[in-house]
């Protein structure tokens, strides 16, 4: 911080990711609402804490290797090149940028926003598994999806060097692909491996509606997403950099907001399109579920996720249209697979993130079709097959495979999934008739005490 | 004693850069973590099992699953 300009725009960028962080705070807390309204009566607790435990699991391995990880392949490796061993050594858990340090004042706050990143993409995942899963299995699923699967397709694909931006042309500015996909796609593979929840289906396979206890704390739940995800879209661009900072084509002297791939937006650009593709997705979930609160504002979830991977260059009505259909398909989708697969995706999170997502990918390799990925020279532009190539890696190689292997392992040992005993009377049960006991003797006691005993 | 390298903050702050305490060993504090890491997966894994045995055996009778079903309005 050379001079006071410096200071202010090191001060600025500081100021931005940490306030991003704290906004994606509310995801996660939109998460937890949704996933416990969800659940029945007797799996409250557990429910909510199977999902509260992925944030230190996941934040200290993030730390340990998953930030390295981002660093250290983004040509792979050895598909653009080798390990990035410097970049990576620099964002290693013992390189002294990692802690408190004078000299870099960013890293701290974008490992975080990273983290955030994490958080969410593991949470994605714990909610279709609520109510049969255990606990103990679920977060070394949510270490694998939060500090491994999403961060090696970050380096990958949502990185300004990344290999699949640079030969494919891959465009997700707002990680249509990278979270969203990816995380549906796990979670339907560990989903396979799990199966559904006991009484899920009748014996000719049809499906039956488990209701959420709390329909009103899952629209709260979904609604608190939509807050955080203001900070999740904030948090996907690097708001200040000059032509000089980015060091590629850009002539001139005009700083400018970036995506990651340091390709210039705004951030008037991203709340046009946020609030367009979240009010077409709405709409449409409203219309294709006939008026189901839930599948409303999951729809408005799913606006957003479609037409993400492009929203820092669509217009507002593009953004708008495509929220609508990627809400339309995921929906159809849904109960498609839910009756032809019988799978149980308790919280629609494999529709919602990963088919829109996917879809959102495809459609933005048309819309977008011929637009530079990149400021520098040598890099494939956007396009239809780089982009249907990257979906593909998303949801099923880093997704879809690393959920059905690491489940079938966890399966193979007999840690995956509760008993039956323990499902069908609730994993809450024991717990709640001992404190229920406990308060009763404390009732009786004090009872007793009042009458002079 | 000083933990941090900074005994004075009559320094230039450009010419500053980490200041947590006990810089060096950080390799070590790196494995320490790890272990305690993977201990609580290994341990929490027993804790669940261990409880889930417990409440199967307390409560896995045919009644009681059949309560919890009831009560669960």
């Amino acid at each position: 911080m050379g001079n006071n300009l410096d200071a202010l725009t090191t001060i600025f960028t500081e100021f931005y990711y940490w306030l991003t962080v704290a906004l994606m705070f509310l995801i996660h807390v939109g998460f937890c609402m949704y996933e416990v309204g969800a659940s029945r009566r007797r799996n409250h607790m557990h429910t909510l804490l199977k999902n509260s435990m992925l944030i230190p699991l996941v934040t200290i391995t993030f730390f340990f290797f998953g930030w390295w990880i981002y660093w250290a392949f983004p040509n792979g490796p050895f598909i653009t090149g080798g390990i990035e061993w410097e970049a990576a050594n620099a964002n290693s858990p013992v390189s002294d940028i990692m802690g408190t340090n004078l000299s870099d004042r960013i890293t701290g706050v974008f490992w975080a926003a990273f983290l955030l990143f994490s958080w969410t993409a593991a949470s994605i995942v714990s909610g279709s598994v609520i109510e049969r899963i255990n606990s103990g299995a679920f977060w070394i699923l949510a270490v694998l999806i939060g500090s491994g699967a999403w961060i090696i397709d970050a380096a990958w694909g949502w990185h300004y060097q990344g290999w699949m931006v640079q030969l494919l042309g891959y465009h997700d500015a707002y990680a249509s692909g990278v979270i969203h996909a990816v995380a549906g796609g796990f979670a339907l593979g560990v989903l396979v491996v799990l199966g559904p929840r006991l009484g899920k289906f009748a014996a000719d396979g049809k499906p039956r509606d488990i209701l959420p206890h709390n329909p009103w704390l899952v629209c709260i739940g979904l609604f608190l997403i939509y807050t955080g995800f203001w900070g999740f879209y904030v948090a996907c661009n690097v708001p200040l950099i000059s032509p000089e900072g980015i060091g590629g084509n850009i002539t001139g002297e005009t700083w400018t907001a970036t995506t990651i791939y340091l390709t210039p937006t705004t951030l008037g650009a991203i709340t046009f399109n946020f609030l367009m593709s979240l009010s077409g997705g709405m709409m449409m979930g409203y219309f294709v579920s006939r008026g189901n609160a839930f599948w409303t504002y999951s729809g408005g979830l799913a606006g957003i996720i479609t037409a993400s991977a492009g929203n820092d260059l669509y217009h507002p009505i593009q953004a708008m249209i495509i929220g609508g259909v990627g809400t339309y398909l995921a929906y159809k989708l849904h109960y498609w697979v839910e009756n032809k697969f019988k799978i149980d995706d308790a919280v629609g999170a494999v529709a919602v993130h990963g088919y829109a997502g996917f879809i959102g990918l495809v459609i933005c390799g048309f819309v977008l079709w011929g637009h530079p990925s990149s400021p520098y020279d040598g890099y494939a532009a956007i396009n239809p097959l780089g982009n249907f190539i990257g979906a593909i890696i998303m949801f099923g190689v880093l997704g879809f495979l690393p959920g059905y292997i690491a489940s079938k392992i966890l399966h193979a040992f007999g840690l995956l999934r509760i008993p039956k005993e323990v499902e069908l009377m609730g994993l809450d049960f024991g717990t709640a008739l001992e404190e229920e006991a406990a308060a009763r003797e404390v009732r009786e006691a004090e009872i007793a005490m009042a009458n002079g005993k | 004693m000083n933990t941090t390298g900074i005994s004075s903050w009559a320094v230039d702050l450009a010419d500053v850069g980490a200041i947590y305490p006990f810089q060096g060993l950080e390799l070590i504090l790196l494995i320490i973590a790890l272990v305690f890491w993977i201990w609580w997966h290994i341990v929490t894994f027993r804790m669940e099992f261990d409880r889930q045995d417990e409440k199967i055996r307390k409560y896995g009778n045919s009644e009681h699953i059949t309560q919890a079903i009831e009560n669960d309005k």
